[in-house]
């Protein structure tokens, strides 16, 4: 790299086109370390700020009109009954949290005063309890004052089964009292080292005592505020249409300074992802789009209209694939798929090494993905604390062959292996989705040349994602050898992604196939590192066992991870934003401005 | 007149209720259920949705369901959408104006260009006009909406940048700047429904003028030295509007129903968008409610066609 290019990275650095890590990141690849790294951006005039985001507007409004286009459209605006992640994104424009998550998956307060640690005094040293202190001088949107009293309401809310709340996992197991007028004490029943939950990110935000009161439980759906939020967030509500449009206006009294830089916000929802692409990258209508589902290479194409960036945030969302451990074929008991059982084929270590060297990672990234699917050898992934750094991949169909041979699968006549008269025959099946059934036939292509016969199937994705009992084809019920798809993680940290191999998670009829681990993988050591990281309260022994539960899934080939999938948006160039792969999209939507 | 009417009406009685019958069956057989985002979020117990499941009855059995949809609805009281828990009838009402403003003026392009070019094209068959206008006819209906809605977007949105491509059916500005962008944003949408339609209509127009313009009564008042204008107008357009106006009131529920398509590519928030949102949700009240309703209409227009005709050509009598 020359000093023209280097400059050129430091002025993108500067103008905020490129993050600070991003830059970092390109040094360390060339062999510069990060302190040097650090110190050239300083030269080069980028200042080291506190805040990670530098937020320049001097002054609150002024901004203009922000449009924003979520091609799926909000639904509802109670936080509390978001059904998806495009009705917690609406409500988030209006409602907020005690805290958020930033892209690090690090916390940031929001209407907390400061994040509880043990050097504070906010968390207690045996992990039975934390303690928030609320930010004074907070209102709601209607001038009433912000209180713990507000929170304490949330928690009695969310808890009741007759408000169906879909945030009730958050607080039915904490007990939440007010301990003064902006303080909260939440208790836990064991010691919870993630004890940021209540309260925090997606399912935190929190709604107005004085209006919500009268609506608890059964009448919840009568609330006229549901569709009319009051909340504390940097705008207020104007206009509500389900499916179609949310419209918000400055909050004057924002609790931070200068802060928001719009005059107003509008969401508009409805249409499909190729043309809200189009609307931001090619005619600029918009200054930004949410979840870019499209094909990189057709990204990079509008991305030359010159008009606006695709914005990639790392999460731990993994396309992978599951190799199923027991026998799809076989009913035992009114189910196929049973733990009684084992699979015929894919017990054997062999099958399993090789399809594991059969997946090019490197061309799907390449030729399907590109910028939004990440090759790696790890099914955590992010944030970047837990990912193991010992596992590889390697895709080798000469070395595929050659544990085959070892293992005593014998090329039959017509080029497919088998031992002791089974055929070396898997069912493969995924949703319905362009990329997928591409991937699908990289693998076949591969395993074909190793002698493994692949059938691919694919179902749609309403009938693939559905948790209907009656239906054989759900990725829960897993009536078939290997699948693929994509699990996402909806939290920074592991415990709740990582339980999907546990053995008293699996997937069953008697929990009508509700368990989370669905290739039915059991495995002690696993049990055990996973309890162990259960009731660790520091924090780097935690990450090594939930590193350790990865690396023997992975070399156990559980599961083959594939691509570790990013959240991609769409920005106009003139839009200075971070987005964060742990929280909502407009999670720092007070923080988003345009330069002139 | 009046009996007719009243049998008319009596007959649509048991086949809305067959219709009802259909219609709710099929969708509470279609697999998947309104909470499924639910089923797959890690962070939402499954009680959470056997919860909602049960307070919204989705666990009754299908026959119990539908009648108390039915009872309901006899009763007036459309129930809820389970996607947005807001009441049916506010969720249509405030996509109904957008709908019937662009699909209507969709068909009343669609006409304006019919009626002209297809009476005109068959006074002159096989004239270089004629010839024309059924070259662009036959590309016009031939072409999907689909198709030429995208073409449009790429031309004059991206190319041209034009027009703007997501319609927006709250528009700040006020006095003719609203006027103006509302203009702009409408341009599109409604020509792309428009000259389908009107492809379409043209060549029923042509057919039908065609048949009447040789018969005898024409030749007759030609004879009479009628002058052109009076023969065509009176004496064929007239008589040669009975089959155009059958396919025009049948299209009319349309203008209630949107356009699934074109109302998709340009996000218009009209009944077409609602409809196909409720079905990917699975979302039984409000595609009921708009099926429903768009039943209603067919058969009531097809009705008023039956009643035009009577208007138009006195001969035909009602028993």
């Amino acid at each position: 790299m020359n000093e023209k290019r280097l400059r050129l990275l430091v002025g993108r650095v500067k103008d905020g086109k490129m993050s600070r890590r991003a830059f970092i990141a390109r040094m360390l690849a060339l062999g510069i370390t990060a302190p040097l790294a650090n110190e050239m951006l300083a030269s080069g005039g980028v200042a080291r700020a506190q805040e990670r985001f530098p937020y320049k507007p001097t002054k609150r409004g002024g901004g203009g009109a922000l449009k924003v286009l979520w091609w799926q459209g909000a639904t509802l605006l109670n936080p509390h009954f978001a059904v998806g992640t495009k009705d917690q994104d609406a409500a988030r424009i209006f409602y907020e949290p005690l805290a958020g998550w930033d892209p690090d998956g690090e916390l940031f307060p929001v209407l907390a005063a400061e994040i509880p640690s043990r050097e504070n005094g906010g968390l207690a040293p045996d992990g039975m309890w934390v303690i928030w202190k609320l930010k004074r001088d907070v209102a709601w949107h209607d001038g009433k004052p912000f209180t713990a009293d507000d929170c304490v309401f949330n928690w009695e809310y969310a808890r009741d089964p007759a408000t169906a709340a879909v945030t009730i996992a958050n607080y039915r197991d904490v007990t939440v009292e007010k301990l003064d007028s902006h303080t909260i004490k939440v208790s836990f029943k064991k010691p919870t080292p993630f004890w940021a939950d209540a309260f925090v990110g997606t399912r935190g935000m929190l709604i107005p005592k004085h209006l919500f009161e009268d609506y608890k439980g059964d009448k919840s759906r009568d609330a006229p505020t549901n569709l009319k939020p009051v909340g504390t967030g940097p705008y207020k509500f104007v206009d509500f249409k389900p499916g179609d449009m949310v419209r918000g206006e400055i909050n004057q009294n924002y609790h931070e300074p200068n802060r928001p830089h719009f005059d107003s916000i509008e969401v508009k929802g409805g249409g499909d992802a190729v043309s809200a692409a189009r609307a931001v990258l090619q005619t600029g209508e918009f200054d930004y789009a949410w979840n870019m589902q499209v094909e990189d290479e057709l990204l990079q194409r509008l991305e030359k209209g010159g008009k606006g960036r695709i914005l990639i945030t790392p999460g731990g969302a993994i396309e992978h694939i599951q190799l199923n451990s027991t026998d799809p074929w076989t009913e035992v008991d009114g189910e196929r798929s049973s733990v009684k059982t084992k699979h015929p084929i894919l017990s054997d270590p062999a099958v399993r090494q090789a399809l594991g060297l059969l997946v090019d990672r490197k061309s799907v990234q390449d030729h399907i993905y590109g910028r939004t699917g990440i090759a790696t050898a790890n099914f955590l992934n992010n944030p970047e604390r837990f990912r193991s750094k010992t596992m590889k991949f390697e895709f080798n169909i000469d070395k595929a062959n050659q544990i085959l041979d070892a293992g005593g699968w014998k090329r039959g006549a017509d080029g497919i292996r088998e031992k002791e008269g089974k055929k070396l025959k898997l069912v493969y099946q995924t949703s319905i989705n362009a990329p997928r059934q591409k991937n699908q036939a990289v693998v076949k292509q591969a395993c074909q040349r190793a002698g493994i016969d692949l059938e691919l199937k694919s179902v749609t994705a309403s009938v693939f994602f559905s948790s209907d009992v009656a239906n054989p084809d759900t990725y829960t019920k897993f009536y078939c050898d290997i699948q693929m798809y994509n699990t996402t993680m909806t939290e920074p940290d592991p415990e709740l992604f990582m339980n999907q191999f546990v053995s008293w998670e699996v997937a069953t009829k008697d929990n009508k196939w509700q368990g989370r681990n669905i290739t039915r993988w059991r495995n002690e050591e696993v049990d055990k590192a996973y309890r162990a990281a259960q009731g660790e309260l520091d924090p780097v022994k935690r990450a090594a066992l939930f590193v350790r539960v990865n690396d023997l899934v992975c070399s156990d080939h559980a599961v083959i991870p594939i691509v570790n999938r990013p959240k991609a948006g769409a920005v106009s160039n003139k839009m200075r934003l971070e987005i964060s792969g742990w929280d909502n999209d407009l999670a720092t939507l007070k923080d988003w401005y345009r330069e002139a | 007149m009046s009996r007719y009417l009243t049998r008319r009406l009596l007959i649509a009685i048991p086949s809305l209720l067959g219709i009802s019958v259909v219609l709710f069956t099929v969708l509470a057989l279609a697999p998947g259920d309104p909470f499924e985002e639910l089923a797959t979020n890690p962070n939402v117990p499954p009680e959470v949705r056997a919860n909602l499941r049960a307070k919204f009855g989705l666990d009754d059995p299908i026959y119990l369901r539908y009648f108390h949809w039915l009872l309901a609805m006899v009763r007036g009281d459309w129930g809820f959408s389970f996607a947005s828990r807001v009441d049916v009838d506010t969720l249509i009402l405030q996509r109904l104006p957008t709908t019937l403003f662009v699909i209507g003026s969709s068909q009343i392009l669609a006409l304006a260009v019919a009626l002209p070019v297809g009476i005109y094209a068959a006074t002159r068959p096989y004239s270089v006009f004629d010839q024309i206008a059924n070259t662009l006819t036959f590309v016009g209906f031939s072409l999907p909406t689909f198709f030429t809605g995208l073409l449009f977007i790429l031309v004059f949105s991206i190319q041209l940048d034009w027009l703007p491509f997501v319609y927006r059916a709250d528009i700040s500005a006020t006095g003719w700047q609203w006027f103006w962008e509302h203009f702009k944003q409408s341009i599109m949408p409604i020509a792309v429904l428009g000259l389908f339609q009107g492809a379409s209509w043209t060549r029923y127009v042509r057919a039908a003028v065609l048949d009447v313009i040789r018969l005898d009564h024409v030749t007759t008042a030609r004879a009479k030295g009628l002058s052109e204008h009076v023969v065509v107008l009176k004496h064929v357009v007239r008589n040669a509007l009975i089959p155009v106006v059958t396919l025009v009131a049948l299209q009319m529920p349309a203008v209630f129903g949107g356009a699934i398509v074109t109302e998709q590519i340009f996000r218009i928030p009209g009944i077409g968008s609602l409809l196909i949102a409720s079905i990917l949700t699975n979302d039984t009240p409000v595609v009921m409610a708009v099926t429903f309703v768009f039943a209603c209409l067919v058969i009531a227009f097809n009705l008023v066609a039956d009643l035009l005709y009577g208007w138009l050509d006195p001969r035909i009598s009602y028993r």
